[in-house]
């Protein structure tokens, strides 16, 4: 941008949104990073930093969502600009979700081991690398402006469902063979579900992306595939 | 060429049309190979930068162009797909059907009543011309504030008020087309909401092509927007799909401010 465009100034603030977005970013995959990592590793010192990386997120959420509306009501944008900001408010809202789950997770992991260890399950370390990856590669995506691989990211949310899915059948399998395992079962049955949904926010935020760079929303066209996967699964 | 997205014409021909206008001042070219339809009952907004021939564009819909000795207009301009500039057609029958409403409102020195019931009486009209009035001034949204005082100057009117006559006045003579240049850019915010409203509730009956500097403005009243640049239209379509998400990389850079 060269310093004599009309509205350098309200530019200028969009890049200050964009920045406060990115560094939620970085903390919100912190905090999945660490919390998958107490989880494996049965550390139950990591609810602490975690608890204290979030406070730092709803802080920006807060600020993020005070300078987008301040840009939509003083500045009217319009295109490309328009679309920053609404992607930005939805991406912070997902963003923010994320550390929540990632939270739950290390609160989670906090009480798993206090428990009996359960036999090694090497899907729940997949899962984690797999909705940690997604994340950061949605993100990379929104700083690149990269639909091609956002859409790719899109896809990958299906293997972490699947995985989730066997994760289920072999709990509950567990507690039904061992009436002891059930606590630290149910624990890794709710690890699993925010896993799930970190995913799936990464998901939403690859589709954000596309809708940022082609102003299309292909949300609808992704849970139409989906389900016709569903259906082809099934028969 | 020009991206032109999908301008739904209801399978009516097109209220308006120009194919190929090209319109010069002497040596200046104005409006280069300017083509787009302008479906009927809508509002379309023609925007751009100073300069860049979205007035002289709409002034070849009325033939106001006519007035200028050293315009030389080329291509066609047709209104309801009869060429506007054909021998045969009367350019002062074509302002009556294509009325126009200007930048700076222009009552002329007389009453309320006068300046509303001016054209029907040039026409002849020889009917009850209280009650053509009185519809006019209603659909201009003024009859509530001027119905016991229409022997009044229209000069004591506000600004505001003095541009719905003048809006009064052109639907007097019933027209099917509103050309408007910059109607509300002399007003303030008020008084532009109010011509905004009208354009809105207006669009029923008429079928309405807008000016305007105010990008905002043609957001809020058009259903279509054209963008023109340097004498070209670069873009036309849907003012949502325009201002949401522009095909052209011009029209981007326009309306998020970053031309120049």
């Amino acid at each position: 941008m060269t310093p004599d465009t009309p509205r350098r100034h309200f530019h200028d603030e969009l890049d200050r949104l964009q920045d406060s977005l990115l560094e939620m970013a970085g903390i919100a995959e912190r905090i999945v990073a660490l919390a998958a990592e107490g989880v494996l590793t049965r550390d139950r010192t990591v609810s602490r930093k975690v608890i204290a990386e979030d406070d730092r997120v709803d802080e920006l959420e807060v600020s993020i969502d005070e300078l987008a509306v301040e840009l939509l009501a003083l500045q009217q944008p319009m295109a490309r600009d328009l679309r920053l900001i609404i992607a930005t408010l939805k991406v912070s809202n997902d963003l923010e979700r994320a550390g929540d789950h990632g939270v739950n997770m290390a609160r989670a992991a906090k009480r798993l081991a206090k428990l009996p260890p359960l036999p090694d399950l090497p899907e729940v370390a997949e899962m984690a690398d797999m909705a940690r990856g997604m994340l950061s590669d949605a993100m990379a995506c929104f700083v690149a402006r990269d639909t091609t691989r956002a859409r790719e990211i899109c896809l990958r949310d299906d293997r972490v469902d699947n995985l989730r899915e066997s994760l289920f059948r072999i709990l509950v399998t567990h507690m039904l063979e061992d009436p002891r395992r059930i606590s630290p079962a149910l624990e890794l049955l709710l690890i699993t579900q925010n896993l799930e949904r970190i995913a799936d926010l990464a998901t939403n935020i690859a589709e954000d992306v596309v809708f940022l760079v082609e102003g299309r929303t292909i949300k609808h066209n992704v849970q139409d595939s989906d389900s016709e996967d569903e259906v082809a699964g099934e028969a | 060429m020009a991206t032109t997205h999908g301008i739904d014409t209801g399978g009516r021909a097109p209220a308006l049309e120009a194919r190929g206008l090209t319109v010069h001042y002497g040596q200046k070219r104005a409006v280069h190979d300017v083509s787009l339809v302008v479906p009927t009952n809508q509002v379309v907004a023609l925007i751009g930068p100073s300069g860049c021939g979205k007035s002289t564009l709409l002034r070849c819909f009325n033939r106001m162009n006519d007035l200028i000795p050293s315009a030389r207009i080329t291509g066609e301009a047709l209104f309801r797909g009869q060429d506007l500039y054909d021998d045969a057609v009367d350019p002062v029958e074509v302002r009556r059907r294509i009325g126009m409403v200007f930048q700076k409102p222009n009552p002329f020195p007389k009453s309320i009543y006068d300046n509303t019931a001016f054209g029907p009486r040039i026409q002849g009209v020889d009917g009850d011309l209280d009650s053509i009035v009185e519809r006019a001034l209603r659909s201009a949204a003024l009859w509530d504030e001027v119905s016991d005082r229409l022997r009044d100057s229209a000069l004591t009117l506000s600004g505001g008020q003095q541009q719905r006559l003048c809006i009064a006045r052109t639907l007097a003579v019933q027209p099917e087309i509103l050309l408007m240049d910059e109607p509300a850019s002399a007003l303030d915010p008020i008084a532009t909401q109010r011509i905004e409203e009208l354009i809105y509730r207006l669009k029923r009956d008429y079928t309405i092509v807008i000016v305007t500097h105010n990008m905002q403005q043609a957001a809020r009243v058009s259903d279509y927007t054209a963008f023109l640049y340097m004498g070209e239209l670069v873009e036309y379509g849907p003012t949502d799909t325009l201002f949401t998400n522009p095909a052209e990389e011009r029209t981007e850079a326009y309306v998020t401010g970053r031309f120049g």
